[in-house]
């Protein structure tokens, strides 16, 4: 069939079985809106910036399992979209961005609204394409959904010039994908998963080391069962919150700079790391030379780049993460759970010594116990997102996740602004859980927008804003390494959120108090509004416990002990 | 195998002749913080695949990694650190036709090369040697006043 290349852009986003595009309009993108007005196979939902549609689109993607779809123009709406795309690339999460781009005959002259976004987004995706005739247009768009979802997972980008989009070519999208230069390994090597099945029947204290990528590969349910009929113990990463379910015995905690005490000295004094699809972040691992001192490394990674990049693997295996452990459940009979008895009794040892808790003995409301209290009220019913700061750290500490893919925030990059726009995009892919974004009063303000674009689409995002008046995570930071110089960290002077929300046609509720807090959540969710709870919370609280940037896992900063009211 | 950090590397890349394909190289080592000392790339004839010579720095964890992380570029079709190889380089130099020319011809002919130019003013003498060789026959030439000095960049093939 002979179209034009924005006919083609709607065509194959209906092939991929797109539901829901974020974007913003703008010149050189005019084309292809103009069939997005004309067509009703999918959704569009307009942002009001453009970092948010693409944030959108990661939290859709996130929640999903699908690739995430966000649309933008040339020059500063890319521009805007470059955040997104390099949290997205941090992140391993499948987005196609498609943007306008000036005229091929404009390209190269500094023309209105142009930039060299092919040149800005290398570095931040997976791969990107330039495309300079309608004729490349379907292959270019299939290779662009392949590759997102396939391997390691990532965002590409695909420029478009606006005299493409009004180019008529022969559009087939029955082509068959030949990238004889793209081969994801995902089979692992048999040789080696026998050998990582031995070393593991050898150990005395072997650690499961869960990462995102089990949540990426959709490899929850096997490993859960591979950690429950080994019964060896489980450290989870910040992103593979959800894994294993908060319940779980197995389930040591999260590690890192802000892990348990029992997650970080288990992963100090285990003799074999199991690494699951994570990459040795240097926020879990601490000091290099110390993470871990005592312990061979089996590293399972679809990206044979993160294997043996920071850590040594002495059992690498290339692969996904699905495969690979549905494999090693084929021998888990070699493998005998009693053997593993007195370490798992020394984890728990460790986590009786300095569990994982906080002190209700301000006047104010404790931000951990808001967050506790989300989890008890709406528990397994809510998706969780996050913005990034304390906030973020405390969210992963002390919600009770039950499920994969139930908690979407941003790791690897750490964006201020990502969570409201994140958990839009949630609410779109999953409309039946409640959608809760908590985040900060300095996080907040950076997609302050997006109130817009839920009241307009009727997305109802709870924003639980945990209000300390302050940059939190940098105040930590000030008054534990910087002598408490609190530099431009003081954010008093706010606007008044419960207005702001209404402003907008949204709700806002201001609360004091654990009646007042239990009230505004019951009717946010009641009301199918968006909304902005705003806690006023004690002010000072540090995330703890702390391992100093640099510093072991064993040498953490603890909370100090006192009995809890 | 060598561990020094500093040890000098080859490595070739094979990638799919494409518009920005090189800038996607060389981004990836100025991104990663990995050294070029130099680089030649051309099309191999009668296939749509161009061959990278580069040469570059660093130790055996971190030329893994560039290894690594070169193969993840979507047109890369194969990356190899050579181990065995014969390599060259080539140099052409420009001397003031006042010089010697039958020194600086007897120089050339013991680094595989010749005087491949003479004008007016000046010549043009041309070696291609191992690029260790290459350095002392640059060293040699200099107490012949050259001009202009220009390098091509190793070129390697496995044994």
């Amino acid at each position: 069939m002979q179209i034009s290349g924005a006919q083609m852009v709607i065509e194959a986003f209906i092939a991929e079985g797109v539901d829901t595009v974020f974007g913003y309009p703008g010149g050189a993108i005019m084309n292809v809106y103009d069939e997005i007005y004309k067509q009703d196979g999918f959704v569009h939902i307009l942002n009001r910036h453009e970092q948010a549609s693409v944030h959108a689109a990661e939290g859709y993607a996130k929640a999903s399992g699908k690739v995430g779809v966000a649309m933008i123009t040339s020059g500063p709406g890319f521009t805007n979209a470059v955040t997104g795309l390099a949290d997205a690339y941090m992140d391993s999460i499948p987005l196609v961005v498609v943007s306008g781009q000036v005229p091929m005959s404009l390209i190269g002259t500094d023309g209105f609204q142009e930039i060299d976004a092919i040149g800005i987004s290398r570095p931040c995706t997976k791969h990107n394409y330039l495309v300079t005739d309608a004729a490349d247009l379907p292959r270019i768009l299939k290779e662009a959904f392949y590759i997102a979802r396939s391997g390691r997972p990532g965002p590409v980008h695909v420029d478009i010039p606006k005299d493409v989009t009004a180019q008529i070519a022969e559009f087939d999208y029955d082509v068959t994908l030949e990238l004889e230069t793209y081969k994801p390994h995902t089979k692992g090597n048999p040789r080696q998963i026998k050998k990582a099945i031995e070393a593991i029947a050898n150990a005395k204290r072997p650690l499961f080391y869960l990462g995102g990528g089990i949540i990426n590969a959709n490899a929850a349910d096997v490993v859960k069962e591979f950690v429950h009929k080994t019964g060896i113990p489980a450290v989870e990463t910040f992103m593979a919150r959800g894994t294993l379910s908060y319940d779980d015995d197995l389930l040591v905690g999260m590690l890192g700079m802000h892990g348990s005490y029992a997650a970080n000295m288990a992963m100090s004094e285990t003799d074999l790391v199991i690494g699951l699809g994570a990459r040795f972040d240097d926020r879990v691992t601490g000091k290099l030379s110390e993470f871990a001192k005592n312990a061979d490394v089996i590293h399972v990674d679809i990206d044979p780049a993160s294997i043996s990049k920071l850590v040594n693997a002495d059992y690498p295996i290339v692969g996904d993460v699905k495969n690979v452990v549905s494999d090693m459940l084929e021998l888990v009979e070699k493998i005998d759970a009693d053997n593993y008895e007195s370490w798992r009794e020394t984890i728990v040892n460790f986590a009786e010594l300095h569990p994982l808790t906080f002190h209700e003995d301000s006047e104010r409301l404790k931000p951990q116990w808001v967050i506790k209290r989300v989890g008890e009220l709406l528990g397994d019913s809510a998706n969780i997102s996050t913005d990034v700061g304390q906030h973020q750290m405390w969210t992963a500490q002390f919600y009770p996740f039950t499920r994969a893919r139930q908690f979407i925030s941003s790791g690897g990059l750490g964006t201020m602004g990502f969570g409201f726009p994140a958990a839009i995009g949630v609410k779109a892919a999953m409309p039946e859980k409640t959608s809760i974004n908590f985040t900060g009063d300095g996080s907040i303000l950076m997609n302050v927008q997006e109130l817009m674009t839920a009241v307009e689409k009727k997305i109802p995002v709870i924003n639980i804003i945990l209000n300390n008046n302050f940059l939190g995570m940098v105040r930590q930071w000030q008054t534990l390494f910087y002598d408490k110089r609190h530099s431009e960290t003081d954010l008093s002077v706010q606007p008044d959120f419960v207005k702001l929300a209404e402003a907008f046609g949204g709700r806002g509720y201001r609360v004091k108090t654990k009646e007042e807090f239990d009230a505004a959540l019951k009717d946010a969710v009641e009301k199918n509004v968006v909304t902005f709870i705003e806690v006023i919370v004690e002010r000072f609280e540090n995330v703890m416990p702390m391992v100093p940037a640099g510093g072991s896992l064993f040498n953490m900063m603890l909370l100090e002990k006192k009995e809890s009211k | 195998m060598n561990t020094d950090s500093n040890e000098r590397r080859v490595v070739s890349v094979i990638v799919i002749n494409e518009a920005s394909v090189l800038s996607r190289i060389t981004n990836l080592f100025s991104g990663r913080g990995y050294n070029i000392s130099s680089l030649t790339v051309a099309p191999i004839p009668e296939s749509k695949y161009s061959r990278l010579t580069i040469v570059t720095k660093g130790s055996v964890r971190v030329i893994e990694q560039i290894t690594k992380q070169l193969h993840k570029l979507i047109p890369v079709l194969r990356v190899y650190e050579h181990e065995d190889m014969v390599e060259k380089e080539m140099a052409m130099v420009k001397i003031p036709m006042s010089e010697n020319l039958s020194d600086i011809n007897a120089l050339c002919e013991a680094y595989n090369g010749k005087i491949v130019n003479a004008g007016e003013t000046t010549i043009i003498a041309m070696v291609s040697d191992e690029p260790k060789r290459v350095d002392n026959f640059l060293n040699a030439i200099k107490r012949y006043n050259p001009k202009e000095i220009v390098r091509s960049g190793a070129v390697a093939l496995e044994r």
